[in-house]
């Protein structure tokens, strides 16, 4: 390790670090632009410049290897001189228009100006102005105030992997841009806005919404897809203004999607306020006591046998366990919180991501099965491709051909390449066999096939014949979709003995009328004209598929309006917080099911939150393990059986329409008009 | 005076046959095979102990690059690049090697490479030398014809591939590592040292950027001997040298003179002397266009190498000689030199970039005096804010005629401003 | 010339001719396997030369596909290098050099019959679409200066006189004298030669 001394400081450096970072060990803050810590190294802002010895020339710390027994410093003023010099130069062309712009109070230029910036400008020549580009319908670009960091280039191209931006033209007449008009092709678009350090590129749906200052921030966790991102909810009164990434290394790194990020003006269309209860065959507004007698009454006189109760993808996990023991207490056990029939369920390890997505960086082969990572999992998918640029990495994908943004073998459509992989007739064995940690990754969409637990059964085969399973290592992964699975199925709101219903078997009983009543917890994507004539109670946010089809309506709390456990794909056990208060009459979901409970004859035994978090401990012990990941056992799931030849439908059709808060979101309406081309034509109309 | 007999460039005007009988004929490819039998490490030392300096501009030590390579090869093939992208204003010399004396360039090449273990090399020739690039290739299609390039070059054993690559129009694929970036098929955008070339250059593989004349004249050393080299000129400033004289002189034109000859003798033996006469003399750009001028006084007495003038606060640079009569408006010269450096910034890191547009857009205004004194100031200063802050010498490069032009002139420049000022209020 | 999406002269499709593709497939053995795209600049010229002088963008499209670059790549190299025209350009691109060397012997002159011989500014286009004028940079024939490019020949020591001479030429159909136009070979002294006069060196003599 090599020796430095930094400002008459010597510091031990692990070899590889750049002087910047050996900077930053030592506290000493250098400015900078274009450097960030996740993109490649550009070098071009010069912002960071630093006096090393034996140079006469100032160094650009972001690029410098640190070397024995260099002497760095950063307080001098030949440094001084530099930074002021470089500061002056982005000014002179960047416009004088912090009052207006969104990026104000936030940004990197405007910080660093006071810090190393003149009070007034040398610069008597006119500004540059440079037109602004069209990347869609998430990021506005004003480019004249664009400093030319690349960052935005670097992340389209390195992280998102859509080599879709780039930088045109030379000298100062060099623009950042798509070139042609077109927008980003990435799920992932959102995250140059974050990345941009002045602003050039702005959140389209935000601009001029709020001023950073103005709003109160809720660090809690998305639910967009099962990642369960870290994010923070930025809200002004009681709306959701934005969403942002929070840093979290072992889930989402500092990105978010485009549906994590944009989909929050969902949580301001149809939603559900107040109670309803069809009257005369109408949906009519009551009063919290009249419904919760009316549902009451009718669970408690209802044959526990011919009730259903159905989890959506968004339920956090308190009302699940709420609901699960409401109805299991009059003698209900058609339960199920896989609307999309996934044949998983008892073993932990089945429906997990085992290897982590951490995990991800270690792999040395990826088969991935009945998936397509960049829309049921886009972060996931970015670190797929970050493993994939450092070398090594073979992937396989059996299902539909997909850009995945990294190069892969297609080792079929259909699941009859698995059969192939375990006769070790395919290629692709070799690969798994000498692969030291190979990964399989299977598809919530490859188990919710009538043939699913035969193809979750030759998965588990695939990981024990490939030795995916040891000690150190696991590489069975099941991707889940939605972010209630993984908790659902931990408290066990499932079919619990042989004769209670699934999903499929309720949707089955109840359309023949053998059902008199389906209480849906935020189900939505389920076939309501499947439900027959029974008695339908939906609780959720969004008057969505299972409000329209409801009797009883029970207004819930949206994810940014309540404390909730979700529990993400990998298993681990994350608490979202309340940001706003539930919209209107709408309340904490749990405690709807407890108020319920309050008016039956057996009361749910918690009154408090910390209560309910007790239960769910009782019921599963992982529930203690906030935000970690628990080692759990191997096991036998799956059910052997002949694999259906049919080709892998892809679990999700349309990647900005997934959920309630999504499908009821105007901007992912504007993303998926762009992305079938509507949008773009007409913007080529106008021009 | 340097005797033709020796001059290493006797064709370069172009008066005989450019192609493999007439280069035979002036000693090429004469016996090459017993020179790579020499071995890499005899043929760096004997480039070493000549003292060639790039001839490129930077003037470092040519040998010296070459032992910077890896002595092994490795899984990583070793290239050489031929620097022809011969773009500095004033410098004309590489193309006159490349369709008069292609041979010389094309001999060097292989024995360059044969020294630093390349078995490939690729010449970059500025797009704009269409006719000089179809004389380039007419002469490798010989070579490779006669076996002295390609498998088993000159029956030497060693196999060797030698392209050529045309450029399309960019003065900053002069500089080693935006020319390797644009070999590579991007952007000429100059890279971040370290790694240098030496270490990841070309498809990041070891790699050796030469300028055009250096490698040319390496068949020549090796024949006739280094201390035949390292005779002329004065220590450390060795060899003979291509100089491109033009401007304000009676008679332009390309010359192989000693290194280390006095300018004005340079000027007068072989431009026909300055027009008016040298007391007509305003000022000199020795060394193309990014070094700064030398006012009448210095080019009095300087001698034309890379110690001398840049004692001088100047520099050899590619040896291309602009000279500036007093009818010239210095002024305006300069600030033709700094539309160029605009024009020709990559644009990627910041100084440059915008440091370029704003001296230029400065030095516009000087030249109609449409300017404060104090401005002057401002112009030094922000010249100093460029120098020594980017990524390559591009920066130095606009930089220094500026710089130049305020250290010997600045008193014309308040002059204008102030002739200026009076003339407003006149009217 | 960014966001050129609607350029009114973009061509509808572009292919490599049959030429061409032998030309584009030659110059790509130049260079390692995998390392295609070192020859997008070869390639783009190709493809201009095939496009009577400049680059449409299906054309840039095309050369992406066939090299296996995102186009944004090709755009940007495009873009970069001042000899891709971006624009339909004149059947003779007249490029004057006006950098210091040229302009110190008079390359404002040589722009004077430029403008006036073929009526149009730098960046025009004549009525007819023969001529193209450009100002450019130093193009590396300064002990020739003046001088001009047109199309792939330089047309050296010039003056108004000449300059004007060489258009008019080419516009009847004529083919100019290309180089030096005061007689000089290449960059020797006008006045007769300072060096290599000596007989029996080498390659000098008579072969």
């Amino acid at each position: 390790m090599p020796t430095i001394t930094i400002d008459d400081v010597e510091i031990e450096v692990e070899r590889g670090l750049t002087v910047l970072q050996a900077c930053e060990l030592l506290g000493k803050e250098i400015p900078r632009f274009c450097y960030h810590e996740r993109l490649s190294v550009a070098g071009n802002c010069r912002m960071c410049l630093v006096e090393m010895d034996r140079s006469p020339k100032p160094i650009a710390s972001c690029a410098m290897p640190v070397g024995e027994g260099m002497i760095i410093r950063t307080n001098t003023e030949m440094v001084k001189k530099a930074r002021e010099g470089v500061m002056e130069f982005l000014l002179i062309n960047h416009p004088l228009d912090c009052p207006i712009c969104d990026q104000g109070g936030e940004c990197d230029l405007q910080d660093q100006a006071m810090a190393y910036g003149f009070d007034k400008s040398r610069y008597l020549e006119n500004k540059r102005a440079v037109k602004d580009k069209y990347l869609g319908p998430l990021v506005s670009t004003i480019m004249t105030r664009c400093i030319h960091c690349t960052r935005c280039i670097r992340f389209a191209q390195e992280i998102a992997g859509v080599p879709e931006l780039g930088a045109t033209g030379r000298g100062e007449h060099m623009e950042v841009g798509t070139y042609i008009e077109k927008a980003l092709t990435s799920e992932l678009s959102g995250n140059i806005v974050d990345l941009c350090p002045v602003g050039a590129l702005t959140s389209k749906p935000y601009a001029f919404n709020a001023r950073s200052w103005e709003l109160e921030k809720t660090e809690s966790i998305d639910v967009m897809d099962a990642i369960g991102s870290s994010i923070r909810v930025d809200t002004r009164g009681s709306e959701v203004m934005r969403i942002l990434p929070r840093n979290n290394d072992n889930v989402n790194e500092e990105w978010i999607s485009d549906k994590t990020r944009h989909a929050c003006d969902g949580l301001k269309r149809q939603r559900l306020d107040r109670p309803y209860l069809r009257k005369n065959g109408t949906l009519t507004p009551v009063n919290w006591p009249e419904i919760i007698s009316v549902v009451a009454q009718k669970l408690s006189n209802t044959n526990g046998e011919k009730m259903a109760a159905i989890a959506g993808n968004l339920s956090d996990c308190e009302s699940m366990l709420a609901l699960k023991d409401l109805m299991t207490g009059v003698g209900c056990n058609n339960l199920d919180c896989r609307q999309d029939n996934g044949a998983v369920g008892d073993v932990r390890a089945s429906y997990i991501f085992n290897s982590t997505i951490a995990g991800i960086d270690h792999a040395d082969a990826i088969l991935i099965i009945g998936c397509n990572p960049r829309w049921e999992a886009p972060v996931l998918n970015a670190r797929i491709r970050k493993r994939y640029l450092t070398g090594q990495l073979n992937i396989g994908l059996i299902g539909t051909k997909l850009d995945l943004t990294y190069k892969y073998q297609h080792l079929g459509d259909d699941p009859g390449s698995i059969d192939d992989l375990l006769a070790g007739s395919s290629e692709f064995s070799q690969i798994l066999n000498k692969a030291d940690r190979p990964m399989v990754i299977l598809g919530s969409g490859a188990v919710a096939r009538l043939d699913g637990a035969v193809i979750l059964f030759k998965a588990r085969q695939l990981a024990e014949k490939f030795e995916m399973i040891s000690d150190d290592w696991n590489g069975f992964n099941l991707l889940q979709s939605a972010a209630s699975r993984v908790g659902g199925l931990d408290l066990g709101f499932k079919p619990n003995n042989n004769s209670a219903l699934d999903t499929l078997g309720i949707l089955k009983a109840a359309s023949s009328d053998k059902l008199d009543l389906i209480y849906l917890l935020g189900a939505d994507e389920i076939d309501a004209s499947k439900l027959g004539n029974a008695f339908v109670v939906y609780q959720g946010h969004h008057g969505d598929t299972g409000a329209h089809r409801a009797d009883a309506i029970l207004p819930g709390a949206a994810y940014t309006e309540k404390n909730a456990t979700y529990v993400n794909t990998e298993g681990r056990i994350q608490r979202a917080s309340m940001a706003t208060l539930p919209l209107g009459d709408a309340k904490e979901d749990w405690s709807i099911i407890r108020a319920i409970s309050g008016s039956m004859a057996n009361p749910l035994p918690y009154d408090t939150i910390a209560q309910v978090r007790q239960r769910m401990i009782e019921i599963n012990p992982v529930f203690s393990s906030i935000d970690e990941i628990v080692d759990i056992e191997w096991g036998i799931f799956g059910k052997d059986g002949t694999i259906d030849k049919e080709t892998f439908e892809p679990a999700i059709k349309n990647f900005y329409m997934t959920d309630t808060i999504s499908r009821a979101s105007i901007t992912m309406a504007e993303c998926t008009a762009t992305a079938n081309g509507d949008v773009f034509a007409e913007v080529v109309s106008d021009d | 005076m340097l005797k033709d007999k020796d001059r290493i460039f006797t064709n370069i005007y172009g008066h005989h046959d450019a192609y493999l009988a007439g280069a035979r004929s002036r000693g090429d490819w004469d016996d090459t095979k017993t020179l790579l039998g020499r071995g890499r490490d005899t043929i760096i030392e004997e480039i070493k102990a000549s003292g060639l300096r790039g001839r490129g501009g930077a003037g470092f030590g040519t040998g010296l690059k070459w032992s910077f390579m890896p002595k092994e090869i490795t899984d990583r093939p070793h290239y050489l690049v031929v620097n022809a992208d011969e773009g500095e204003p004033g410098t004309c010399k590489d193309r006159e090697i490349m369709r008069h004396d292609p041979h010389k360039l094309i001999e060097g090449c292989l024995i360059s490479s044969f020294a630093m273990g390349a078995h490939a090399a690729y010449i970059y020739v500025r797009g704009e030398f269409v006719r000089e690039t179809e004389a380039l290739q007419r002469a490798i299609d010989e070579a490779y014809e006669n076996s002295l390039i390609g498998a088993n070059a000159c029956g030497s054993g060693w196999d060797f591939d030698l392209y050529v690559h045309r450029g399309a129009g960019a003065y900053i694929c002069g500089e080693e590592t935006a020319l390797i970036e644009s070999l590579e098929g991007k952007k000429g955008q100059p890279r971040l040292k370290p790694p240098f070339p030496a270490n990841a250059g070309l498809y990041g593989c070891p790699t050796t950027v030469n300028n055009v004349e250096s490698i040319a004249v390496v068949p020549e050393i090796l024949r006739r001997g280094s201390n035949w080299f390292a005779s002329f000129g004065r220590p450390n400033n060795t060899g003979t040298k291509l100089f491109n004289i033009s401007g304000h002189i009676e008679q332009p034109c390309t010359v192989e003179e000693e290194m280390s000859i006095p300018l004005k003798e340079l000027i007068n033996k072989h431009a026909g002397g300055v027009v008016g006469g040298w007391d007509n003399l305003l000022a000199i750009i020795p060394g193309g266009a990014s070094v700064p001028l030398l006012p009448k006084a210095i080019c009095d007495t300087v001698l034309m190498d890379f110690d001398s003038l840049r004692d001088v606060q100047s520099g050899l640079g590619t040896a291309a000689i602009m000279v500036m009569n007093k009818s010239t408006d210095i002024i305006a010269a300069i600030a033709r030199l700094s539309a160029f450096y605009k024009h020709e910034s990559c644009g990627q890191c910041t100084p440059c970039r915008e440091g370029t547009g704003w001296m230029s857009r400065m030095m516009n205004r000087m030249v109609n005096g449409e300017a404060n004194v104090k401005e002057i100031d401002l112009l030094e200063q922000v010249t100093r804010q460029v120098e020594g802050h980017t990524i390559c010498a591009l920066g130095d490069a606009a930089a220094w005629p500026v710089q130049g032009l305020i250290r010997h002139f600045r008193p014309e420049i308040e002059q204008r401003i102030n002739d200026a000022k009076k003339q407003s209020v006149a009217a | 010339m960014n966001n050129s999406n609607h350029d009114p002269h973009d061509l509808e499709q572009f292919i490599f001719s049959e030429d061409t593709l032998a030309a584009a497939n030659a110059e790509i053995t130049k260079y390692p396997e995998g390392r295609q795209a070192s020859a997008v600049m070869p390639l783009l010229d190709l493809a201009q030369r095939q496009c009577n002088g400049w680059l449409p963008r299906v054309a840039m499209d095309y050369v992406a596909d066939f090299l296996d670059m995102p186009p944004i790549k090709v755009y940007e190299v495009a873009t970069f290098y001042t000899m891709y025209n971006l624009a339909p350009i004149g059947k003779y691109h007249v490029q004057v050099c006006t950098n210091l060397p040229c302009w110190l012997r008079g390359s404002d002159d040589v722009t004077a019959a430029c403008k006036k011989n073929l009526g149009i500014e730098f960046g025009q286009t004549s009525s007819n679409g023969d001529f193209t004028l450009s100002e450019v940079e130093c193009l590396g024939a300064c002990v020739n200066a003046p001088m001009i490019q047109i199309n792939d020949d330089y047309y050296e020591d010039l003056d108004g006189i000449t300059t004007a001479s060489i258009l008019t030429q080419l516009a009847i159909g004529d083919n100019p004298q290309t180089g030096s136009q005061v007689g000089r070979n290449s960059c020797e002294p006008t006045g007769g030669l300072t060096t290599l006069t000596e007989i029996n060196i080498r390659g000098s003599g008579e072969e």
